[in-house]
Formats: C-alpha cells, structure tokens, sequence
C-alpha cells in the first residue's frame, strides 16, 4: 500500500492524495446529482427520510418545515466537494463535507444498485459493473476520509 | 445527554393541542435504523460528531443499529429530537422520532 491517501497535517488540515482521473470524476458527479435532487427518482427517498415513521400528519407538518433546508444542506456539501475537487489540502470543515457529499451520491447510487450488506463480486459482463466499480470506489474513499476525520475527534 | 429546560417553549411555533398525542412528560426518542449503504466507520463518527459521544459509546450504537436493526441514539423534547433527526438526515442516516410509550 503505498500510504494512506488522506492525511491530518501537522497543521491541522487534511492533505489530499488523489489522482487526476479520480479529480475528473468527483468533479462530474455532484452535478449529476443535483439534477435529480428535485425530481422524483425514488432512490432520493434515503436522502429526504419521514422523520414520524408512524405519523403521517406530523411528517407531513415536519416535511413542510424541513424538506427545504435538508435539501440545501445535501447541496451545499456537494457544492463544496464540487469548489474544492481540485484543492491539495481541505480544512476539516471541507473535508467534512466531502464525507457528507460522497455520502450522498452513495445513498442514491447504492440504492439504485438496491446494495446488500455483503457485496459479492459482479460478473464485469453485468452492465452494472461499472456502476458497481464506482459505488466501490466511492466506498473506499469514503472511508479513509471517516477514517482521517475520526483521528481527529 | 443535556436536554432543554422544560418551559423553553418555542416561538411563533403552533403546537396541536392534543392530550393524547403529545403527553409533554413522555420523552421523545430519536431512533436510527440500518441501512446496507452507510459504512459502520461513518456512522459511528457521525455518532461521535452530533452528540459528542465517546469513541466507545458511538461504537456500541452502531453495532446496536447494525445486529439489532434499530437503537436509540437520544432522547429529550420533541424539538430537541426534531432537531437532531434533521442533523442524522443531513449526515444521510435513516433516523426517525417517536414519543415514549
């Protein structure tokens, strides 16, 4: 292994080890995401969850109140992932919102492949094995950034 | 766990006045569920990030959450777990609220 690839510098911020091509990519998906976040795709239903599962008319009054503000707040960690794709180094705040974005796109993507716990190997043949590739690969990043923000707590 | 002082009404907010639905004494619980798609690692942080936990705590209600399917994460006003179900739901953790029974 040739290190980890997100690192808490001694000054306290967070050194970014990512290549071009992953740069290219993470920059192209909060777009994507963005122009479904008002739509009806149902796998946006793990992003905006009822808060009363058993209580319509509260939800409903909950919803209301909050649907909008959670729907900025999913936007503004993409917008920062989006702002700062091409950054060395992120504030633990940015990098924060990088976990939270990278998330985001998870929760969409993996419920669109509907994921199980124990992922096991999709044939390359299957046409969602590049879909699978990038859910994985947004997995694994996800994780050294979890991994790094928790060092820190 | 710090709760709201119980005469910290809040404001400009009408509250449907219904003795059988919200019982002020009865706590609210705010509850995660498990998902396939959230990484223990993340949850366990966000755990820790919200509400301040220990390491050891967080951890403990992520297993809960990953063996038993569901654990209850806080509890205090309704405006207090309203609060905190939208901070889950930012982090995109499943999380809903329900009165004590």
């Amino acid at each position: 292994m040739a290190g980890r690839r997100i690192r808490r510098t001694r000054k306290g911020d967070y050194q970014l080890r990512l290549s071009a091509d992953e740069r290219v990519l993470l920059r192209s998906l909060p777009g994507e995401l963005r122009e479904i976040l008002d739509g009806q795709d149902p796998a946006l239903g793990r992003l905006f969850p009822p808060a009363y599962a058993d209580d319509p008319v509260h939800d409903a009054e909950y919803q209301m109140l909050m649907h909008q503000e959670l729907r900025e707040r999913h936007e503004e960690a993409l917008a920062v992932m989006e702002q700062t794709v091409e950054n060395e180094r992120l504030d633990q705040e940015q990098l924060h919102a990088w976990s939270r974005a990278l998330n985001e796109l998870r929760l969409v993507l993996g419920t669109r492949l509907d994921v199980a716990e124990d992922m096991v190997e999709v044939d390359p043949e299957d046409p969602r094995a590049p879909a699978f590739a990038l859910y994985g690969y947004l997995s694994w990043l996800q994780g050294e950034i979890v991994e790094a923000l928790s060092a820190a707590l | 766990m710090s709760t709201s002082p119980p005469d910290l009404a809040p404001v400009g907010v009408e509250e449907p006045v219904d003795q059988d639905v919200t019982e002020p004494d009865r706590p609210w619980l705010v509850i995660v569920w498990n998902d396939p798609i959230n990484l223990m690692s993340y949850v366990t942080f966000v755990f820790q990030k919200l509400f301040g936990y220990s390491r050891e705590k967080a951890t403990k209600l992520m297993l809960d959450v990953h063996h038993k399917g569901r654990a209850i994460v806080s509890s205090g006003t309704r405006e207090r777990a309203e609060l905190d179900v939208f901070r889950l739901h930012e982090h995109g953790l499943w999380a809903t609220m329900e009165q004590a029974t």
